[in-house]
């Protein structure tokens, strides 16, 4: 019988699998995105530093590839975690770009127009609802973070005999460090789209998070000529945390060098994770208390 | 009937205010009221049914499973919230399979339920447009949709005819009143509005400042009211109220004048009305208009709200 003929009838079929219906938010999620051309123009640009990268260790293992391009010697920056490093730094600065973009996308719709009643009133909770919307962001974030990182460091691995297993510590320093920046990014980006609810005012107070956080930060240290007001600096926090995943603490590292650092003027290690672990579980305290099916005002 | 929906001494507390207050009783009908004036705890007890907040003491049951600790409960029901609540910038129709994959029905089923859904809320040309685009009566509409889609047995209205003009608020209580006589679900209605529950309802529960001032069956209510009769005749003599006493009722007669009168019966249960048209023809007496008194809901309602605690009908 056709659709429009059709009385109401109960449902009587299959019913997918409680554990994964979480994806069916990326899926509806990144399927609305795209229909966006400006981001999927963005998201494509994402990957151009990637194949510079890539372009650049070709060359260096490539003595025809050099001599076509007049290059006389080959580069050495290619085989040292400096030049992880820096792509994974590179990437990290896009991936938070694609996070003010993106989150406030996701969460401020269903906020805006009262759907999350909607959502929760099905078998579906709270912590499925945020794993939902975290896996779009997961999802895009890794593609242009980790995965292309591996990707380079198999690249280089199959280019130089025994540079992979030599220098195994950079694809765990990649791996680990991306997913540090990403878990942060994603659950800072849901919890302010969350608390603000309006897209664009979302997206500036995630770039005001970084920005004021790293001003405020420096500022700290050069009146109080001590570094523990750069807690409030999360970029600078992973910078050390990557430093510490990629070995590099012996050398001057790009943070060092933007941020004009000298000798002892870095936190510690431990707070710098401190310092990331507290943003994420704030993040989380904030979501747990704005994503709820009706509020409740006291 | 097994009970739909049983409270248990539930007491839900927000904000440091007790907002339901020791509720107990249990409804089985297959479309029932929820009545009250506004911050009498209506839209409070449709979120503790839906597990949004919690029961300080006591416990909700629906369908003989503990809300609190059923998520799997939460498919057999469907809510069509009182606010606004959509994703504008998606169309009807995705909007509505979107939902009904949430409460786990596989893609292609969700889609085709969706079409059906837009169809049966007669809304079936305006599925492809997006949601921010439709008008009030059509986000009702499309609401009612996507709590119906995944076939669930219990659907909750809050204030389903809010906002609506006279012809969307008819078409919404035709629309109930379908699916309360198709019979496949049990349907929970919140409102304010007494004509609106008293056109679709057969069981009523009336709150009033947290707790349950009425709970009537107003089939029964509507049955043993009927009883009560005014008639005007023409012609009626002491003879025809005589007979009507004889039939074990109680009758007043009320001269008007010119041979007009009103006539007051109570008849028993027993004796059908049928029997006044049958003496009346024996008495030559002609009856010019009947009138059955029934408490209407109204009345109930405001009883309901002159009685200080205590609860009116069944417990």
């Amino acid at each position: 019988m056709a659709v429009h003929k059709r009385a109401y009838r109960p449902y009587e079929g299959a019913l997918t699998s409680e554990r994964w219906r979480f994806l069916v938010l990326p899926r509806y999620g990144l399927l609305e995105l795209f229909e966006s051309r400006l981001l999927t123009v963005f998201y494509v640009l994402c990957f151009g530093p990637i194949l510079i990268a890539a372009s650049a260790i070709y060359i260096a293992y490539s003595p025809a590839a050099r001599a076509l391009l007049e290059i006389s010697s080959a580069s050495d920056f290619v085989r040292k975690p400096d030049f992880f490093f820096a792509t994974l730094t590179l990437q990290g600065g896009l991936a938070f770009l694609l996070t003010a973009w993106v989150a406030p996308a996701l969460v401020s719709p269903d906020l805006v127009n009262g759907a999350l009643p909607l959502y929760l009133s099905r078998p579906f909770t709270r912590a499925e609802y945020v794993l939902g919307k975290a896996t779009v962001l997961l999802t895009l974030l890794s593609a242009i973070t980790w995965v292309p990182g591996l990707v380079l460091f198999a690249l280089e691995a199959g280019l130089a005999d025994g540079w992979g297993t030599q220098n195994i510590r950079i694809a765990v320093a990649v791996f680990a460090g991306s997913w540090v920046w990403i878990l942060v990014l994603t659950l800072l980006g849901l919890a302010l789209s969350a608390w603000i609810r309006w897209r664009i005012v979302a997206s500036g107070a995630l770039a005001g998070v970084f920005f004021m956080g790293a001003a405020f930060g420096e500022m700290w240290r050069e009146v109080l000529n001590e570094p523990w007001g750069r807690l409030a600096n999360l970029y600078y926090l992973v910078g050390l945390v990557w430093r510490s995943l990629f070995g590099m603490f012996a050398q001057r590292s790009m943070a060092q060098e933007m941020f004009n650092d000298g000798p002892g003027r870095d936190l510690p290690t431990w707070a710098a994770w401190a310092g990331l672990a507290a943003a994420a579980a704030l993040s989380v305290w904030f979501l747990e208390r704005r994503l709820r099916g009706r509020e409740v005002v006291s | 009937m097994p009970p739909v929906i049983e409270l248990d001494r539930l007491v839900v507390r927000l904000g440091g205010r007790t907002i339901l207050d020791g509720l107990s009783g249990a409804v089985a009908g297959r479309a029932i009221g929820l009545l009250g004036p506004n911050g009498a705890g209506k839209s409070t007890l449709i979120n503790t049914l839906l597990g949004f907040h919690p029961a300080a003491s006591g416990a909700v049951r629906v369908f003989g499973a503990d809300v609190r600790e059923s998520k799997a409960l939460r498919r057999l029901i469907g809510y069509m919230p009182e606010n606004d609540a959509f994703i504008s910038h998606m169309t009807g129709v995705r909007f509505v399979r979107y939902m009904a994959e949430l409460a786990g029905l596989p893609s292609e089923a969700a889609l085709e339920r969706a079409h059906e859904a837009f169809f049966y809320v007669g809304m079936g040309e305006a599925r492809y447009r997006k949601l921010g685009t439709y008008s009030l009566g059509m986000k009702q509409l499309a609401k009612l949709a996507q709590a119906i889609a995944h076939g669930p047995r219990l659907l909750l209205l809050d204030e389903p005819t809010n906002g609506l003009d006279p012809p969307a608020r008819q078409r919404m209580i035709r629309l109930i009143r379908e699916i309360r006589d198709a019979g496949q679900m049990h349907i929970l209605i919140s409102s304010h509005l007494l004509r609106d529950v008293e056109e679709t309802c057969e069981e009523v529960v009336i709150l009033k400042q947290g707790r349950i001032a009425a709970h009537c069956d107003l089939e029964s209510e509507r049955r043993s009211n009927r009883k009560f009769v005014e008639l005007e005749t023409v012609g009626a003599a002491t003879s025809f109220t005589d007979a009507v006493q004889g039939l074990g009722a109680e009758c007043a007669f009320y001269p008007n004048g010119h041979g007009i009168a009103r006539v007051k019966v109570v008849l028993p249960d027993e004796v059908e009305m049928r029997e006044l048209f049958r003496l009346a023809a024996e008495h030559d007496v002609q009856i010019r208009r009947m009138n059955y008194r029934r408490d209407s809901l109204e009345d109930i309602f405001l009883a309901a709200m002159k009685e200080e605690g205590g609860e009116r009908g069944r417990p």
